[in-house]
């Protein structure tokens, strides 16, 4: 644990991107089997301990130290793990640290009563940074600002093989990676993942900016406003994963049975109904997606209510062949072909838009407001699919977010980077005409959009503005006017004003804007499409 | 007949010695100022008269200019203040000059800390605890989370990440007064010989610290070299330098900063420090309450930073205790 937890001290405190990957390859060609997975696992989030949560962390510490000490201790520093890694009591015996898998194997473990006697003996054989390293692990949440791809980055310039082909391999297995290790590291065949329902990595799109396109060698497509999702069938078996490379199979069972030849999809997943594109279109809104997201079991009314259904944009590899090389027409061709062998309830084809030039495009997608889609994509005719973003292949071209000028109510501390910052706001709309009285009623809450210096100023806005003070959060008196930007409004019942935004950020800070002149409740009513 | 410890009166801008009409550490001009230690939210200038440490008059004859109103007190010194109130400077273990100030009145005993630490520092002698009535301590690190590692283990961090990039050179951000040549004397008493350099705003500090006798070894102004001279080299420079401008005359500069508050990453993370060096001049959580009890007052004050989580403390030990609202003190003077 010594090294790993010396590693992820040295991440904490890197910047460089460069240096973040030096760091973690040099970590990787060091480290012996099978001590070096787990630990690539766990930079990226691929271990789960059911046992371990954060509420377990603060239980264990309520009975180490007073609750108030624990309370304005975890304030301070921000983080629950690393407060806990700081307050444990310093055993007198010297450290004995256990490795990597130790760890691993002694987390797997742990049930929910165990965990409050077994956790407290591996935390006694470290010193602060093994029991922070340790306490990340078992949350799961290790925040060194390392994404998937960046480990994987590392991995493949530890032992000098192709990123693409890491990418691929990884998802076919589980930690430790060993059949990865033993590839990368000792000259072994790959692993075989042909006959395995992998995740493949997603191509994906810049924005387009301001950008203009010739339409002689891009083609328009809409961008629906769902989830972007990757459905696999190989060896008997089909997948379906997220952006991310996440395995959401379970949350849409009705998908999984219907897709029966070997095939990797592209597609955006929706649920039924007439919001998106009209009756045509036949999608719900985002909304109504949301329902079913992130739930674990899925109820028959709620399957017969929202039944799913994925929109084809890609195919990448068809009846043992990989397509990817080929170019879209080709692939469209291809994908074009099979949706005669789908199920017509469960998977369409996302149409062509079809314009006479740029600016008629640019035409069409104003209109597309009104059809709750988020925008167009443009994809280059002649592109193959290649994983990640490549400059010039696919643009994204989003349409222009909606503005409301709200007050700011309530200031957040931030988590991490921003943990002594006032960064997270809750701002509000007024319910009526605010010089008869009118009150302000939270509309939404936003912590990005400014800069580091508006950061600063904002956090003294609310400092000096304040007027009650809960926990972490302040509230401030009603003197700051943010113009939100944000991508669509729904109703809402659990929220008191009756609406929810999605994505709001905070487009500009009205130093200048008198409270009074910020938007009524009615304004932000009238943008709800459902 | 009056309540007990009237005499002795906390506001908000400092500590009011009410028979000798006199301030500790006031944050704005008195007639009579007792100033326990030459960091600028205790030493301000403008006073009548100011009792302090010889080491604490040159300081602030180095920032103000003048030496007018100064009143030299020695530590173990004690000196009759009007109103029948005796003052005696005990040392405060914090930096050059930093004293506790004993005050005794109609047969009471009140200790005002000012800073203080109780780990051995070099360049000022230790701390020396002082039994009393009331007990007016500092809390700048008053949550029991930090725990200041030995010195010995923040200068192996340096040194081994000095040695492993030879053609870098390690920026360390110090606090100009106090925490600079701590961390100078601590890295000579660590073996290392090389001269060390500074950034020109420490410069003044530290020959001061050297007329007063404090070995630092062979310093050098950044200003008068070349980058390449500095290479694999040691540099100390103010916190507000780190990441600004300045350093980019420095060759591949790792940034360090010398803090107590680096025992907390995101601290660290905040200014962008690559090497933290969890290394303080004021008392942890340990020491502060180790200290609270070892002096064993009947009634603690506590000010200057983190007050609540030492007053949940003092509760839970049955100790009284009290936290002052004064004003002025700011948190990062570590
Ligand atoms: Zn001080
Ligand atoms: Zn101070």
């Amino acid at each position: 644990m010594e090294e790993f937890a010396a590693l992820i001290d040295a991440l904490v405190f890197t910047r460089s991107r460069n240096e973040k990957l030096r760091l973690i390859a040099e970590y990787l060609r060091q480290t012996p089997d099978p001590d070096r997975g787990w630990a690539l696992a766990a930079l990226t989030d691929g271990l789960d301990f059911p046992a371990v949560k954060s509420s377990t962390i603060r239980k264990l510490m309520q009975e180490r130290i007073d609750p108030l000490l624990w309370t304005l201790s975890r304030d301070f520093v921000g983080d629950t793990a690393e407060t806990a890694s700081l307050l444990w009591p310093q055993p007198d015996a010297p450290p004995t640290p256990p490795s990597v898998s130790e760890t691993v194997a002694a987390l797997s473990a742990m049930n929910r009563a165990s965990v409050m006697s077994e956790l407290p003996q591996l935390l006694d054989r470290l010193d602060p940074s093994g029991r922070y390293a340790l306490l990340k692990l078992a949350t799961g949440a290790m925040r060194v600002g390392i994404s998937a791809r960046l480990a994987k980055t590392a991995f493949a310039q530890a032992f000098a093989v192709p990123v693409e082909e890491v990418e691929e391999y990884w998802h076919g297995l589980a930690p430790p990676y060993e059949p990865l290790f033993a590839w990368a590291a000792k000259g072994e065949p790959p692993p075989d993942i042909a006959s395995l329902p992998t995740f493949r990595p997603f191509m994906l799109a810049h924005p387009l900016e301001d950008s203009v396109v010739d339409l002689a060698d891009y083609v328009a497509e809409w961008k629906w406003d769902g989830i972007r999702v990757q459905i696999v069938h190989a060896g008997d078996e089909t997948k379906i994963f997220s952006r991310g490379g996440d395995d959401i199979s379970a949350t849409f069972p009705e998908l999984l049975d219907v897709l029966d030849f070997p095939a990797v999809l592209d597609g955006e997943l929706l649920v039924r109904g007439s919001h998106q594109g009209g009756e045509q279109g036949g999608a719900a809104s985002f909304n109504a997606l949301q329902q079913r997201l992130g739930r674990k079991t899925v109820s028959k009314a709620m399957l017969a209510e929202s039944p799913a259904f994925i929109r084809l944009y890609d195919v990448l590899l068809l009846d043992g062949d990989d397509l990817r090389e080929r170019r879209w027409t080709e692939r469209r061709d291809q994908l074009e072909k099979l949706i005669a062998r789908l199920p017509a309830e469960r998977f369409d084809l996302s149409q062509i838009v079809e314009a006479r030039d740029f600016d008629h495009l640019a035409q069409i997608r104003e209109g597309a407001r009104d059809d709750a889609i988020e925008g167009l994509m443009l994809k280059r005719r002649d592109s193959p699919y290649v994983a990640g973003r490549k400059t010039g292949l696919w643009y994204k071209w989003k349409r222009d977010p909606l503005l409301v000028d709200c007050v700011l109510m309530y200031a957040q501390r931030g988590s991490g980077k921003r943990s002594s910052f006032y960064s997270d706001y809750t701002f509000g709309c007024w319910d009526g005409d605010p010089e008869q009285g009118a009150e302000l009623l939270p509309v939404g809450k936003a912590y990005s959009g400014f800069t580091d210096a508006e950061l600063k100023k904002l956090d003294r806005h609310v400092r000096s503005n304040t007027v009650n003070r809960f926990g972490p959060v302040r509230e401030t008196t009603r003197s700051l006017v943010f113009e939100v930007a944000f991508d669509s409004v729904h109703s809402s019942k659990r929220h008191k004003s009756g609406l929810a935004m999605r994505f709001p950020r905070i487009h500009r800070i009205r130093w200048d804007k008198p409270v009074e002149e910020a938007d009524r409740l009615s304004a932000l009513k009238a943008l709800i499409r459902d | 007949m009056l309540a007990p410890f009237s005499w002795i009166r906390p506001e908000p801008w400092g500590i009011h010695v009410v028979p000798a009409d006199c301030w500790i550490d006031p944050a704005r001009a008195v007639d009579r100022a007792l100033v326990t230690h030459g960091h600028a939210d205790h030493a301000r200038g403008g006073h009548g008269q100011t009792f302090a440490t010889p080491e604490t008059l040159a300081i602030m004859e180095l920032r103000y200019q003048t030496r007018e109103g100064a009143v030299p007190v020695a530590y173990g010194e004690t000196v009759d203040l009007p109103g029948d109130v005796k003052a005696t400077y005990v040392p405060a273990g914090h930096v050059l000059g930093s004293a506790q100030i004993l005050l005794e009145h109609a047969g009471e005993r009140v200790v005002v800390t000012g800073d203080y630490k109780r780990r051995p520092d070099p360049t000022c002698p230790p701390f020396e605890v002082t039994p009393c009535d009331v007990f007016i301590t500092e809390a700048t690190f008053g949550l029991p989370v930090f725990t200041h590692p030995p010195i010995a283990q923040e200068m192996a961090k340096l040194l081994d990440r000095l040695a492993a990039y030879p053609d870098a050179c390690v920026q360390v951000g110090a606090y100009a007064l106090g925490k600079a040549q701590r961390v100078i004397a601590e890295l000579r008493a660590a073996g290392h010989v090389d001269p060390i350099y500074l950034h020109g705003a420490l410069e003044k500090m530290c020959r001061l610290y050297q007329d007063f006798g404090v070995e630092l070894g062979e310093l050098r102004l950044v200003a008068d070299h070349d980058k390449d001279d500095m290479r694999g080299a040691i540099v100390l420079c103010p916190p507000s330098a780190l990441n600004d401008r300045w350093s980019r005359r420095l060759p591949d500069p790792i940034t360090a900063m010398a803090s107590g508050w680096m025992r907390v990453r995101q601290r660290a993370r905040q200014r962008n420090v690559e090497l933290p060096l969890v290394i303080s001049d004021h008392a942890d959580w340990g020491e502060l309450t180790r200290t609270i009890e070892e002096v064993g007052a009947q009634e603690n004050w506590i000010t200057h930073g983190r007050e609540e989580a030492l007053l949940r403390w003092c509760q839970l030990y049955q100790k009284r205790a009290r936290a002052l609202a004064l004003v002025g003190y700011e948190d990062e003077d570590d």
